[in-house]
């Protein structure tokens, strides 16, 4: 039954959903990263990202890939926005304090999609849902093909981003040392809405490429929240190489731990090695020490 | 305490006495669910509150309790009483195990209330796939309206016992602000290290409470499944138990005895007056996620605003009179 085309089959589905993931993951990783917090909301404005994208679809009949530039924008102001008026105000004192804001704004997200949206299970269709890539032994959905690319061009280009201008060289400035980078003239609270901002675009960008092949519920936020965090502890806290690696990882693993065990129990294997690399190497794969 | 807090206290006693003989039946189990929240939000509170270790997945105590005491009463032919005790058996026990692998492990503030969401969500993915709990179908227990199977007819017989259950945790709680077990907790809580060097076993300390916390939230569970006769996996396991105690004990005041009380009242309170805006406003018939809407803007105003929760105002207020 399990035939090594089969479980080749299996890798390959797992490695496109984990482009997705990575996406994701680096947003959470980037705010880590520069701001120390931990966003436990991240799931939650995922969830209204797709939220987004699907009433784009439906009311303006936005192709989702079309509205990637509308959603990203529209979640870096979000973010942006977000992190001055509330997170920002909260995010220096106790680590559980900030977590426990960013539980609040999730509730709030959670209830009030389940509020204004309903209940429902959404769905985009696009003309392209049922085409197939022949790839050898395995068949896989075009649409997942475009999103892995695509989500691999948008790190790429954050990665730029990061490496050539001057803002993200002050964000890396402020992650690597705070003080510092006050003292040499960098607006630190500025920079710190902008990563947030750039976190959460992240998202708007996930969310575009997951929904052609995704459904969206108000507690879609609560299913992404744990294999983002499970992605970013893997590959180490602020790590982006970490964050990609840890991705794909999950992804490998979500699709595997569905083929082994069944759409049930196959869901463990996320839960269980966020425990286990908590348990034993908190630093994840590509962690510095904390 | 002042005569005015006993006074207060003893008022408060009596008024919860007589309440289920003057009111209708529905609003005798909203006073159960109060009390019912306050017990399990106390649950949260001995580790959450008191020794500072906060935790988003307590919901693996409380589904672990419901689960026990459910299996053993329905594929074993227990007595319920009898499953009780050994929920609560249970649920220390996972407590106790929990608390030494993330605490051996050295996990702090936000690693270790995540590190108790997984565990939450393990326990609810193997409930929804083994075949011992029924998987998603969930388990019903047999309805037989007698008080030696723990089930009652009149509601007045819940909602006594919930506040029965208040009250012990209450107490428990009393007793740990006037113990040398509950003055470690607390130094755990305000400075670990500092805990450390004048000589508590902090590891010791931190698995006895999550021991004695998984206890309690286990007996809510059993109280919960033999109130409503049924279980599944996302009753049991799903986060919204976990942010239920939270919610009542940040908002009424962590740490402290009667905060999980303060804010099981008040959140009561919103629940039914979202329930009656409801009635009047009909765009607003959902009326779940708005109460929750309103209790998530609470618990990130009281965390900015108001860190030792609404306790805190009676508190000033005492202080002000005294």
């Amino acid at each position: 039954m399990f035939d090594p085309g089969f479980i080749l089959a299996g890798v390959l589905n797992g490695l496109l959903a984990g482009g997705i993931y990575v996406l994701v993951a680096v947003g959470l990783t980037l705010i880590y990263g520069v701001l120390h917090i931990i966003n436990f909301a991240h799931g939650s404005l995922l969830m209204l990202a797709m939220y987004a994208v699907f009433f784009l679809w439906k009311l303006a009949g936005l192709d989702p890939y079309m509205s990637l530039p509308i959603v990203i924008v529209g979640a870096f102001v979000v973010g942006f926005l977000l992190y001055r008026g509330l997170i920002g105000r909260f995010s220096h004192g106790r680590d559980e304090n900030i977590l426990l804001i960013t539980l609040g704004v999730s509730i709030v997200a959670d209830n009030g999609a389940l509020l204004f949206f309903g209940g429902n299970t959404e769905t985009v269709d696009v003309p392209y849902a049922g085409q197939i890539i022949e790839l050898g032994v395995a068949f896989l959905p075009l649409a997942k093909v475009i999103s892995f690319v695509a989500s691999l061009v948008i790190c790429l280009a954050l990665g730029l981003f990061m490496a050539k201008t001057d803002t993200g060289k002050a964000i890396r400035a402020v992650a690597k040392e705070r003080q510092g980078a006050r003292l040499v003239g960098i607006d630190v609270e500025k920079i710190f809405a902008i990563s947030y901002g750039i976190g959460i675009a992240c998202l708007g960008a996930a969310a575009c490429l997951l929904m052609p092949t995704f459904y969206v519920t108000p507690q879609s936020g609560y299913a992404f929240v744990l294999v983002a965090f499970t992605t970013v502890v893997l590959g180490g806290m602020g790590s982006f190489v970490g964050a990609a690696v840890g991705g794909f990882l999950i992804g490998v693993t979500e699709s595997l731990g569905g083929l082994f065990l069944g759409e049930q129990l196959g869901q463990i294997g996320i839960s269980l090695i966020f425990i286990l690399i908590l348990l034993f190497r908190p630093t994840g794969l590509f962690g510095a020490k904390a | 305490m002042s005569t005015r807090v006993q006074i207060l206290l003893v008022i408060g006693f009596a008024a919860a006495v007589i309440y289920p003989w003057l009111v209708p039946n529905y609003l005798i189990t909203v006073g159960m669910l109060m009390f019912f929240s306050a017990f399990i939000g106390q649950a949260w509170n001995v580790s959450g509150g008191f020794a500072g270790q906060t935790s988003f997945g307590h919901a693996v105590f409380f589904g672990t309790g419901a689960y026990t005491s459910t299996i053993l009463q329905v594929t074993h032919g227990w007595n319920p009483w009898l499953s009780w005790a050994a929920a609560m058996a249970m649920g220390a026990l996972v407590g106790c195990l929990i608390a030494m692998l993330a605490f051996r492990a050295g996990l702090r503030g936000s690693y270790f209330a995540l590190i108790t969401l997984a565990f939450a969500e393990v326990f609810r993915i193997l409930a929804n796939s083994v075949g011992f709990t029924r998987g998603g179908l969930g388990m019903l227990i047999k309805a037989d309206a007698r008080p030696e199977n723990l089930q009652f007819r009149d509601p007045v017989w819940p909602y006594y016992l919930a506040f029965a259950l208040c009250l012990i945790s209450l107490f428990i709680a009393w007793r740990l602000t006037r113990s040398r077990f509950g003055a470690r907790l607390i130094a755990i809580r305000e400075n670990e290290d500092a805990a450390r060097a004048l000589g508590i076993d902090v590891f010791a300390e931190k698995v006895k409470v999550l021991t004695l916390s998984g206890a309690m939230c286990a007996a809510g569970g059993t109280f919960y499944a033999q109130k409503y006769l049924y279980v599944d996996p996302t009753i049991a396991f799903g986060i919204d138990k976990s942010v239920e105690m939270l919610l009542v004990t940040m908002v009424g005041g962590a740490g402290t005895i009667f905060g999980p009380l303060i804010g099981a009242i008040a959140l009561t309170g919103i629940n039914e007056i979202t329930r009656w805006a409801a009635g009047v406003i009909p765009a607003l018939k959902n009326v779940q996620p708005l109460s929750l809407i309103v209790y998530g803007i609470m618990l990130m105003l009281i965390v900015a605003r108001l860190p030792d929760g609404l306790m805190s105002l009676f508190a000033r207020k005492a202080r002000r009179n005294a």
